[in-house]
């Protein structure tokens, strides 16, 4: 799939995947990475390390700094993809040099996916 | 993206280490989202103040930013912090979380920036004008400046409005142009609306519902800019909503292209269905209203409410200092601390560490707050109208 170049880099990981738009400032503690958002569909699972795929980003404009806190921390997701990335996960992303892509059809990415994200070449490739 | 000579000198890095990478922020984000140009910001409002929301890792970007020498161009306000800037020792905030907190505000007041600690910017002294360009972060606040105001900003992350301080510009994209300020969904409100709260639940029902999209409300008779406020906040917090219309009420709602849009109803029904939705919990430890951050006008009902009567158990209002001041003068922060309240000015619920001053359950007549406590302050809500909450504590 191609899309759009957010933030580059490549990587490959195993997708974690939310139909629900997520907030990271309250949806994600710093320090541990894991989404606390209470009734959140992924409330109690960690970002770690993982290809993290939601539709759009929601609520607080401290998000980027979630995002940036995350990265420094250790523990921000390896790849972000997005139906549509907004400014607050953009900014995020950037700072942290985190790769994003978005304009991705998300709903044929599934949990547990082996994902390839190109975000040089916006791509997303499901192995 | 088209860049102006002097532009180009500071992506360069002729203006600095700190300009360039800030202004590549912008450029990059112009890029992203088909900005033809940058545009000059008249205003800019900073979100990531309290150091329970940025932690270590923001203080020191922004120590980093500050100890270079940067200085923001234009009127730069901040969001809360984390505690009352003058009064934390008095109501119980821990001592380490104070010194980290000063920590922050230092490095914003070398950058040149207005030390308020406000979320309600536009009730403290930085407020633009119609279709003025700004570059706002705090969600309530932007969607305030552009909903009822009728400035123009995006929802700018708290490191892309700090850039577009330093640098006095922002990318020309998104809700700075006039085709995408059209609405794109109806909300049809038969519901009677009275007290914030039940303004704040609407909020937070529609924005659920539609996300990012731009409503056009009917059916709201009257809302003061305290229930709009209150609308706002709850639909920037449950879902991404930066600008909304009201027929008869907000500045572009009459010039706005209103056909064929879809349309979603909310009714007395749908009100109960957030209200219950947000409660959680039974019994407060302890109420907090003012989020966003209270006017004059709800600190003068709250003192009304209290003259002469004596609570149980704890009711805070936060505010901006500012509006402190005049609450002072007026005698109502007398008649609030006799009944056992507290005016707490510079921060509010969401971003304070009340979870560690011993509070489970927080009352509050806000749809954002309710939105936010549980995950992250890890509290019980009680979400109901000021007059349940604060005869709840009597």
């Amino acid at each position: 799939m191609k899309g759009r170049t957010i933030s580059p880099g490549k990587v490959e990981g195993e997708a974690i995947v939310s139909k629900e738009p997520l907030g990271f400032y309250g949806g994600i503690n710093i320090k541990t990475g894991i989404v606390i958002e209470k009734g959140h569909p992924l409330e109690g699972k960690s970002v770690k390390n993982k290809i993290l795929v939601f539709p759009c980003g929601k609520g607080s404009t401290v998000g980027s700094y979630v995002i940036y806190g995350l990265k420094k921390n250790n523990v921000a997701p390896a790849g972000i993809i997005n139906k549509e990335t907004e400014t607050i996960v953009a900014t995020g992303v950037i700072l942290a040099g985190i790769p994003c892509v978005d304009k991705i059809d998300i709903e044929k990415i599934k949990t547990g996916d082996r994902v390839k994200l190109d975000a040089d070449n916006a791509t997303v490739e499901i192995k | 993206m088209y860049l102006t000579k002097e532009e180009e000198k500071i992506l360069d890095g002729e203006k600095g280490e700190v300009m360039q990478r800030m202004f590549r922020l912008l450029v990059r984000l112009g890029e992203i989202y088909g900005a033809d140009k940058m545009i000059p910001v008249k205003s800019v409002q900073v979100a990531g103040v309290s150091y329970k929301s940025i932690e270590d890792p923001g203080t020191e970007f922004l120590e980093d930013i500050a100890s270079k020498g940067a200085k923001v161009k234009v009127l730069t306000y901040l969001n809360p912090a984390g505690m009352d800037l003058e009064d934390w020792e008095k109501l119980g905030f821990p001592k380490d979380f104070a010194k980290k907190q000063l920590r922050i505000m230092d490095a914003f007041k070398r950058m040149g920036i207005i030390v308020t600690a406000t979320c309600t910017p536009y009730l403290a002294g930085n407020l633009p004008r119609f279709r003025e360009h700004i570059a706002w972060s705090e969600s309530s606040a932007i969607s305030f400046a552009n909903s009822v105001i009728g400035a123009r900003t995006n929802r700018e992350g708290g490191p892309s409005a700090l850039a577009a301080a330093l640098c006095g510009v922002t990318p020309n994209y998104g809700l700075h142009l006039w085709e995408k300020r059209q609405p794109s969904v109806k909300v049809n409100v038969s519901a009677n609306l009275k007290f914030c709260s039940d303004f704040g639940a609407l909020g937070y029902y529609v924005g659920k519902q539609i996300k990012n999209k731009i409503p056009y409300f009917t059916g709201i008779k009257d809302a003061d800019t305290d229930q709009l406020k209150a609308l706002g906040a709850a639909m920037a917090a449950s879902g991404a909503v930066a600008l909304y219309h009201v027929e008869g009420l907000t500045p572009e709602a009459d010039l706005v292209e209103k056909k064929n849009l879809e349309t979603i109803s909310v009714g007395e029904k749908e009100i109960k269905e957030a209200y219950n939705k947000l409660n959680t919990g039974k019994k407060p430890d302890i109420v907090i209203l003012g989020c966003p951050h209270a006017s004059l006008r709800e600190i003068s009902l709250l003192a009304e409410k209290l003259e002469g009567k004596r609570l149980k158990k704890p009711v805070w209002i936060c505010t901006s200092r500012m509006v402190k001041e005049v609450a002072d003068r007026m005698g109502y922060n007398e008649i609030i601390a006799k009944a056992g309240g507290s005016i707490v000015a510079d921060t509010c619920m969401v971003v304070s560490p009340i979870e560690d001053m011993g509070y489970k359950t927080t009352g509050v007549n806000s749809g954002k707050a309710a939105n936010y406590l549980p995950g992250f302050c890890k509290q019980e809500v009680v979400f109901a109208n000021i007059d349940d909450l604060v005869e709840g504590q009597l």
